[in-house]
């Protein structure tokens, strides 16, 4: 079977998905400006343990490996370790992404007793100021204890997870080498204009040059540095980057909120891509297997206005989420579009994006009281 | 290669199959490596590769003609490498 045609499968969906994101909280002592769920804080709706149980009861019984957890920061939940140790001894392992804030030594030690899990610091810049105007005052020193404490606790190799913005592509290398100095792996993904990202997007995104540099950056590291695919609108520039060309959303992709609402993808956090709830009788199976909408994404999908473009193929059209939350059609250009129709598209365009539905942002108080810690 | 018709091989026990229409998801919990097995006559043989002392037998219970061997003997070949099954 040639590779084509495991693509064409996969785009026909999985009984289960392959890799499925779920944040299990709002709250958030960070207030990231691309913070793609606008988290901040919790939602009194948020699933209680027993139901965040059941959730992974039934992803075992669907014989998914592993999960992807987030938020919010998900060590906020106080229920976190029983959480993730009812996933990992129910052969799940988990990668949960953390701004660090709580790997204290203790937490350190505790998540390196543990076997199935992997974790992902979250960090924006390699140095302070870089960082900080993303993740916020404090946050890079934050995240570099964290590492500390997980190096020091002989954790293994936990992942550096980077943002790439227009203002840190030029430390891709420094990214690595503080990657290689802990031993850790690095990870780069895409800026999504999702959550508050819609709003600081447009001043955030790499440059059409600096994409050019991430491309021959990624294709110079081969499949040392992670992606999780989300790259794979570069590939019109020529030679493939390593992964599945591919939108998997809602085919082999999904995403789990706080609530348990069913989303296409992590970056899609809007009713329009809402296929379900976790607690609607059938629960994520019956979400994942016969909502309406993961259906009507599994169908071949139009190449709309790129149908005459000669990198269709290689690109896909990219990024489904970045059109959307750009107020771009779903079958055009990406807004990042090498070829440059995303921004011709984007210039001329006098539609107004869609808003993201849910907003967890703490409020602005303009009467703050000092904080006294 | 370092597979060969004679060579004995397994199953690594840290890996999950999961079946699926083209043929299994092989995940390996010890490297996280994702694995696609693309063919359900892939999936048959690495199922039943401790059941038979060689490759060859394992082939010759699974029913695989004499000139799909190359090919299987090149997929086992890239499973080594991601330590989804084991020689010896």
């Amino acid at each position: 079977m040639s590779a084509d045609s495991l693509v064409s499968q996969l785009k026909r969906g999985l009984d289960a998905p392959i890799c499925l994101t779920w944040e299990l909280t709002y709250a958030c002592n960070l207030q990231c400006i691309h913070c793609l769920s606008s988290s901040g804080q919790r939602d009194p709706r948020e699933l209680t343990t027993a139901q965040a149980k059941a959730v992974i009861d039934e992803l075992r019984d669907l014989q998914v490996f592993y999960i992807n957890i987030g938020g919010g920061e998900p060590m906020i939940r106080r229920d976190f370790f029983d959480i993730i140790t009812h996933s990992v001894d129910n052969s799940i392992g988990v990668k949960f992404s953390t701004n660090g804030a709580y790997i204290d030594g203790e937490n350190a030690r505790r998540l390196a007793a543990m076997d199935y899990l992997d974790i992902q610091i979250s960090l924006d810049g390699t140095d302070a100021a870089t960082n900080d105007a993303v993740r916020g005052a404090g946050s890079f020193d934050t995240a570099i204890a964290a590492m500390e404490n997980l190096a020091r606790a002989n954790f293994g190799p936990f992942k550096i997870s980077v943002v790439v913005t227009r203002h840190n592509v030029a430390q891709l290398d420094d990214f690595k080498a503080l990657a290689d100095s802990y031993g850790a792996q690095l990870r780069i993904t895409r800026l999504r204009p999702a959550g508050r990202g819609a709003d600081t997007w447009h001043a955030l995104h790499p440059t059409a040059d600096q994409q050019i540099d991430i491309y021959r950056w990624l294709l110079g590291h081969g499949e040392n540095v992670l992606t999780g695919d989300s790259f794979f609108h570069l590939n019109a520039l020529g030679e493939p980057l390593p992964g599945l060309n591919l939108c998997g959303a809602g085919r082999v992709v999904c995403l789990i909120d706080p609530l348990g609402d069913v989303y296409a993808c992590p970056f899609v956090l809007h009713d329009e891509f809402r296929a379900g709830s976790v607690l609607d009788p059938g629960g994520f199976t019956k979400v994942w297997r016969e909502s309406a909408l993961f259906t009507s994404l599994r169908e071949p999908e139009s190449a709309g206005a790129c149908a005459s473009c000669g990198s269709y193929d290689a690109c896909q059209g990219g990024c489904m989420a970045a059109k959307f939350f750009t107020g771009l059609p779903l079958d055009g250009p990406d807004p990042e579009c090498v070829s440059g129709h995303g921004e011709e598209l984007l210039s001329a365009s006098t539609a107004t994006a869609p808003r993201p539905t849910k907003d967890h942002s703490r409020p602005v108080s303009l009467t703050r009281k000092p904080v006294r810690t | 290669m370092t597979i060969t018709l004679e060579s004995s091989c397994s199953l690594s026990p840290q890996v999950a199959l999961r079946p699926e229409p083209f043929g299994a998801l092989a995940y390996h919990y010890g490297n996280r490596r994702l694995v696609f097995l693309k063919h359900p006559d892939v999936v048959a043989v690495v199922k039943n590769l401790a059941n038979h002392p060689t490759v060859g037998a394992t082939l010759d219970a699974c029913g695989i003609a004499a000139e799909r061997r190359a090919s299987f003997l090149a997929a086992l070949d890239n499973l080594t490498k991601s330590e989804i099954i084991h020689v010896g």
